[in-house]
């Protein structure tokens, strides 16, 4: 199969990330196909952060000061951006949080802490919360301390052989007792997409919250949280270009009003008095301390190079990439796809084992040839259990990923064939 | 290719692994996973008096776990409890020795060759995981304790 056409300029767009540059032991070039674990920086990215502690460094909300006012136009600039990039209704609905994992905790923490007014948002016996069997381990163990903080029932969608929920359960499973579902976008272990309308149809018939974990389909095709129709959106800077420690959490106005504190500090409050204290409306209520200023920052501009390059394109791209990886993988002899073997609802991250090779016999020979890809449970073991397998390989892909680096996967996983044949 | 981590030695005991199977009689038994990765083992120590008469095993997981097992079988079964633990003792320093321990082929046999492995601190777990098992299930069966303990190795 000859590399089709790709809607981007990958060449360009290579260039704004230095680190593809760089040549790894044996003068090998660097073959990074590990997006979906973290993904590279542009230029644009880094030069913003560096921009701003060398210029603008101040504290955001308290300074009365010309640096202060700069810092904070620039923080809040940047909620504007996310916003708009999730078609979110109002920027006061973007929370900052220091990663997908806060955001995803803060929920499960909030509806567990018993001290919201509406008995809606809060958790209790009799309640059921429903997660899925292929979650991250950030949206299984947060749901998990809450059912049993609070006595309510945790339960699960299955998965199908071909890596998809099984939903021919969804009546029972989603029922009058269900508080909330918080369910992923795109799994990151197997690529697979789900069918979020589906979910939200059955949860509105209950009253039941959703929430959606988007941390692996954010980063790659345009997102419309109202179009969604779910309650909650969670997702993470350092996978769609932006720098670590600072994450989102999106929430419908009426949600995050109802939902309680979680951290308690500065910048939370309305009034503090020894007796007690009110807080501050949201977002604020939801942002205790000093947040991650300059890493909010450099989110926004990860936002404005994501959308400058188009993220119907970067899209396309990946689907491209997935379809000739799909190809190439299934014509590797003793090699076996975990998750959809087909392009129906998949993203561009590509889960297999070798026949007889261990995932990290797999992981460690590619990268002596230069080829970096995730091998373990990725942070999703019931997935692993589910197929009875101990651990996968996974390639993913991301906007400056190129056919090229498919082949050498291919290439790689020859080797590796040979090697222990 | 491969010439640091993957040895010949290490891949032969990975293909044609010694002494693999559990086998009784047992004094002791251990259990250990390493999270991680899956990789997975389990050790029995058989001892009469001073003498590990038999260790046997059986797991799944990487070429340097199951490998690891298969040179630890090797060098230790026949071994006074005491010589044993002096082997252990080496084959773990070496191994957290971050390449900068001499392996001693007198005392390592075909351990040697998982010198390279300790430049790979993801993969030294992997090599110590059925040792860490041994160093338990022959604690176990000095102690009588006999039955499986469950460790995770982090
Ligand atoms: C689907 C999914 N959810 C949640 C997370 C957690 O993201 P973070 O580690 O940035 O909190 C990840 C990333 O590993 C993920 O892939």
């Amino acid at each position: 199969m000859s590399a089709p056409h790709s809607p981007l300029d990958v060449d360009r767009v290579r260039k704004d990330f230095p680190i593809l540059e760089r040549r790894l032991a044996g003068d090998h070039p660097l073959v990074y196909l590990d997006s979906a674990n973290t993904s590279q920086k542009p230029t644009a990215v880094l030069d913003t952060l560096a921009e701003h502690y060398t210029r603008h460094n101040a504290n955001v909300a308290r300074a009365v000061h010309q640096l202060g006012e700069e810092s904070t136009a620039a923080y809040e600039g940047a909620r504007d951006k996310l916003a708009a990039l999730i078609k979110a209704p109002s920027r006061d609905e973007i929370i900052f949080t220091k990663n997908a994992s806060e955001a995803l905790n803060l929920v499960a923490h909030t509806l567990a802490s018993g001290l919201a007014d509406d008995p809606h948002y809060r958790l209790g016996p009799g309640d059921e919360i429903v997660v899925t069997q292929m979650e991250h381990h950030s949206n299984i163990v947060p749901w998990q301390l809450a059912a049993k903080r609070t006595g309510a029932a945790f339960r699960w969608f299955g998965l199908t052989d071909d890596g998809r929920l099984d939903l021919s359960t969804i009546g029972e499973l989603i029922n009058e007792r269900t508080k909330i579902v918080s369910l992923v976008h795109q799994s990151n272990s197997l690529g697979t997409v789900n069918d979020v309308a589906t979910v939200v149809a059955r949860a509105r018939e209950v009253g039941a919250l959703v929430l959606l974990d988007g941390s692996q389909s954010v980063p790659h095709q345009p997102i419309d949280v109202t179009a969604l129709g779910v309650d909650l959106l969670a997702f993470t800077g350092h996978k769609m270009v932006g720098p670590t420690g600072i994450g989102v959490l999106w929430g419908r106005r009426e949600v995050l009003d109802a939902l309680p504190p979680f951290l308690g500090g500065g910048e939370m409050i309305e009034t503090v008095d020894m007796t007690g204290s009110t807080f501050a409306p949201i977002p604020h209520k939801f942002e205790a301390g000093t947040p991650p200023i300059a890493q909010a920052i450099g989110l926004g501009a990860a936002v404005d190079y994501l959308t400058g390059v188009g993220l119907d394109r970067i899209h396309e791209h990946e689907l491209g990439l997935t379809a000739y990886a799909l190809d190439k993988l299934n014509a590797v002899d003793g090699v076996r796809i975990i998750g959809p073997n087909s392009m129906e609802s998949r993203g561009g991250t590509v889960s297999f084992v070798v026949d007889g090779v261990h995932p990290h016999d797999v992981g460690q020979l590619l990268d002596e040839q230069g080829v970096a890809v995730r091998v373990g449970h990725h942070c999703a073991r019931p997935v692993c259990v589910r197929y009875g397998i101990p651990a996968t390989t996974r390639a993913s892909f991301y906007l400056y990923t190129t056919f090229d680096e498919i082949d050498a996967l291919a290439d790689g996983l020859h080797q590796v064939k040979r090697f222990f044949g | 290719m491969s010439d640091s981590l993957y040895q010949e030695i290490i891949l032969d005991h990975y293909k044609h692994p010694h002494g693999r199977g559990l086998r009784e009689p047992f004094g002791g038994e251990a259990h250990h996973v390493n999270p991680t990765c899956g990789d997975e083992i389990t050790v029995r120590v058989a001892i009469d008096g001073s003498t590990i008469t038999d260790v046997s095993y059986d797991g799944q997981g990487c070429s340097i776990s199951q490998a690891s097992a298969s040179v630890l079988h090797e060098l230790l079964t026949g071994t006074t409890v005491e010589d044993a633990f002096a082997v252990e003792k080496t084959f773990t320093e070496l191994m957290q020795g971050r390449g900068q321990v001499e392996p001693d082929e007198d005392v390592l046999g075909d351990g040697i060759a998982f010198a390279g492995v300790a430049k790979y601190p993801a993969r030294v777990k992997c090599a110590l995981l059925s040792w860490m098992a041994f160093k338990d299930a022959t604690a176990r069966a000095l102690t009588g304790a006999g039955q499986t303990s469950e460790e995770e190795t982090r």
